[in-house]
């Protein structure tokens, strides 16, 4: 058997959909949600890896590289926060977690 | 128009008077902290009028001599589309004659209120008002558009206004003034719909430009009818004239009116004012020329007005309200003229009628103030002796105002008998009959008032109710001696001699050239081939004296003459009769007493009518549709939605993300359907 692109677009599309229902089904820590947003990336350049091998196109691994970098300083970021968050309110439930309520 | 007047001689006559009321109203009361005394500010305002009278006594010389002529635009306010609001006299033989009656009548009446407010608070607040009179009456008459004839007729009507309501603490003063400022309002509705009119089709407010025009809006038909336009513009324009020129039914402000100061009612309410609406329809002449349904409407209305108010006249006992019936009669007699197409005869009476009727006025005040502020005749009687100037000046009005031969109000009044004699329009029978039965009605309560007043016996100690029945509040001062009359000062009785002159003489004087010359020949246009009285009266007359001769063997001398001997007999030889009558007539006694139940009609139907309206479309249309569902509605449903809306904000991250994956996913399932 070999591996086609349709298996690799599988597994971005099943890693999408965990990540997906990552966030919808964790009620409790804020962390597993910033996970669940990497995860989220990951899929997203295992498309990109995929297509740049099967399409013989380096640009899509150029991307990846981009992202990655860029998702790498986001978490950095979204921890800083919910370390200020921790601080602040001495929880990171995200049960709790509903002051943008209009 | 071999001279030219002067723009700023013109000028200076509406904007002396506007001085001298400024500087009375501003720095004489307590605005500008009565830096101005009683004394500068009757000054001031008496100044302001001398020099317009003598202004316009120089003009009117210059109109009458030279044949000068002005008509000149001095500043145009703002143009909207091609239509300019503009600012302009026109100085013709109508503008000459109306600039000095007003400034005289008014010069008269400044110097007698010297005397008659002598006692009030309200001193250099009247004077400033009387002064603003002035100036807006002016530019009323002298003004050469439409635009400015309606701001000096609103102008007017807001000095009427003031100076009616002059004693604000009286509460039937301030139901009077109010009461004259809504008539007038119904009136100035249609003058304004007729200016609009004019405007819409003859797209100007220039007299002359519209004038110019007159045969096309003679031809057109108002838009969705088969009526003339120009019937349409002639009777909005005279709405307006009925509500200034108090006619049927339009009249019940004016007998209210005599609740302000007597000087007011003579110059305001008799002598000036009143007579804008028949100015004002003597001017727009060529226009109403066209329009014989027009003329018979204005000829009905002024019949009415001229014999029913006349009638009311009769049974009144305030001194001031018979002459003031006496007035809307009057008027109703200028309105027939002018529904004849006499309008240079209106227009003649106009200007008798001012200086025997602001004479009787002032008299009449002169009186009041002479009786201690009573106004009710039958506790008067025999102050001829003690009041001759009065006694004098006011019988000599009387003979004018009935039609004596020679008097000033003769050589009008039976000029307008003549002419509605020879008018050929439908209603002229009618109008012929109520003027002719005028004449015996004015000259019956005319000297009724008169005996009641200066002959017989003393009755004033016999009042029942001397302090009560005091119409004019007079708190500062009261006379301790209530037991004679006595005369009034020399600033009240120089005006009435001064106006008695021409009450007597005027009108033998002037009536050649002004109603058969050529004074008015550029002014009052009249169709001679419709309308022919008026060259049938030229053919008639034969100089002044020749007039009044032949005057003798006609009927309204006769009616005239009857009506003073009957009230002769009734109020000096016998004087138990009018009670007797009064018992036998009762019903038509209660009739004329309740003033054909006009007001009653007026509060009972139209205002109580019109209130119920205000109070429907006021609960109604006003709180329920636009408050409740126009404006609380639109905020209530807003507040519905939202609060539905509002469920979908809960604050959790994982809702929004949600709601973003299936907005995504919706995206996506359309763009995939869409491309398929």
């Amino acid at each position: 058997m070999t591996l086609t692109l349709g298996h690799f677009l599988s597994l971005g599309a099943i890693l999408f959909a965990l990540s997906i229902i990552g966030i919808f089904l964790n009620r409790k820590n804020l962390i597993v949600l910033l996970m669940a947003i990497e995860l989220m990336l990951l899929a997203v350049n295992m498309n990109f890896v995929a297509f740049s091998h099967f399409l013989g196109d380096i640009h899509g691994q150029v991307f990846v590289f981009f992202i990655l970098t860029v998702a790498a300083a986001e978490s950095a970021i979204g921890l800083a926060i919910l370390v200020l968050l921790f601080r602040n309110r001495s929880s990171i439930n995200v049960d709790e977690l509903n002051t943008l309520k209009g | 128009m071999s001279q030219t007047l002067s723009a700023s001689t013109l000028l200076a006559i509406p904007l002396a008077p506007l001085a001298g009321s400024i500087l009375a109203g501003v720095w004489g009361t307590s605005f500008g902290g009565n830096r101005i005394g009683r004394r500068l500010s009757h000054s001031f305002t008496i100044l302001g009028v001398l020099i317009a009278f003598v202004l316009s006594a120089i003009t009117l010389k210059s109109v009458a001599l030279d044949g000068a002529r002005f008509n000149e635009t001095l500043y145009t306010w703002m143009v909207v589309g091609g239509l300019k609001m503009e600012i302009g006299f026109l100085v013709d033989g109508l503008t000459a004659m109306m600039m000095c009656v007003v400034t005289f009548v008014s010069l008269m009446v400044h110097i007698y209120t010297i005397g008659y407010m002598e006692e009030d608070d309200g001193y250099n607040r009247f004077f400033s008002y009387i002064s603003l009179f002035t100036f807006s009456m002016l530019m009323l008459v002298m003004s050469n558009n439409m635009l400015q004839l309606f701001f000096g007729w609103e102008a007017v009507g807001l000095v009427s206004y003031l100076l009616i309501g002059f004693w604000f603490n009286k509460p039937t003063a301030i139901f009077a003034n109010m009461k004259a400022f809504l008539v007038n309002r119904v009136g100035d509705f249609g003058f304004i719909l007729g200016i609009g009119l004019i405007a819409a089709y003859a797209g100007s407010f220039d007299y002359a430009e519209v004038f110019a025009k007159k045969q096309e809006l003679g031809a057109l038909v108002f838009p969705g009818t088969d009526w003339m336009l120009i019937t349409v513009i002639c009777i909005c324009l005279f709405i307006g004239a009925m509500g200034k020129s108090a006619q049927f039914p339009l009249h019940v402000w004016l007998p209210d009116s005599m609740e302000g100061p007597t000087p007011i009612s003579a110059l305001i309410h008799a002598a000036t004012m009143v007579t804008a609406g028949i100015f004002m329809v003597s001017r727009m002449s060529p226009l109403f020329e066209l329009s014989d349904a027009a003329l018979n409407f204005i000829l009905v209305i002024g019949s009415i007005t001229a014999l029913f108010m006349g009638f009311l006249g009769i049974i009144q006992n305030d001194i001031k309200r018979v002459v003031a019936y006496s007035t809307l009669s009057q008027l109703g007699y200028m309105t027939v003229a002018l529904g004849a197409s006499a309008y240079s005869v209106a227009v003649f009476h106009l200007m008798t009628h001012a200086f025997f009727k602001a004479l009787l006025f002032l008299g009449a005040g002169s009186v009041i103030m002479g009786m201690h502020h009573n106004q009710d005749i039958r506790w008067m009687g025999g102050v001829r002796k003690y009041m001759p100037i009065t006694w004098i000046t006011s019988l000599l009005g009387s003979l004018a105002l009935i039609g004596t031969p020679l008097f000033s109000g003769f050589y009008s009044k039976e000029n307008i008998i003549e002419a509605v004699h020879f008018s050929q329009l439908p209603a002229a029978g009618f109008a012929h009959f109520a003027v002719m039965a005028g004449v015996f009605v004015t000259a019956f309560y005319s000297f009724r008032m008169y005996f009641l007043v200066f002959h017989g016996k003393e009755r004033y100690d016999q009042n029942p109710d001397a302090h009560e029945a005091q119409e004019e509040p007079d708190p500062h001062h009261h006379h301790d001696d209530h037991s004679k009359p006595h005369e009034s000062p020399w600033v009240v009785t120089v005006p009435l001699v001064l106006l008695a002159i021409p009450s007597v003489v005027i009108g033998f004087m002037y009536i050649q050239p002004m109603l058969f010359g050529d004074f008015f020949k550029d002014v009052i246009f009249v169709d001679g081939s419709k309308h022919a009285a008026m060259a049938q009266l030229a053919q008639m007359f034969h100089g002044p004296v020749a007039m009044a001769v032949h005057a003798l063997q006609t009927a309204p001398f006769w009616l005239a003459l009857a009506g003073v001997a009957l009230s002769y007999y009734m109020y000096i030889v016998n004087p138990a009769l009018p009670a007797a009558i009064k018992r036998v007539f009762q019903p038509i006694y209660t009739l004329l007493e309740n003033k054909y139940y006009m007001d009653w009609i007026n509060e009972n139907i139209i205002a109580a009518g019109t209130r119920l309206l205000g109070v429907v479309l006021w609960k109604g249309g006003d709180q329920g549709l636009i408050d409740g569902a126009i404006v609380n509605g639109s905020w209530k449903l807003v507040a519905r939605i939202s609060a539905a809306v509002r469920r979908v904000q809960s604050g959790f991250l994982y809702h929004y993300a949600l709601f973003m994956i299936l907005g995504v996913f919706a995206l996506m399932t359309y763009f995939v359907w869409l491309n398929k």
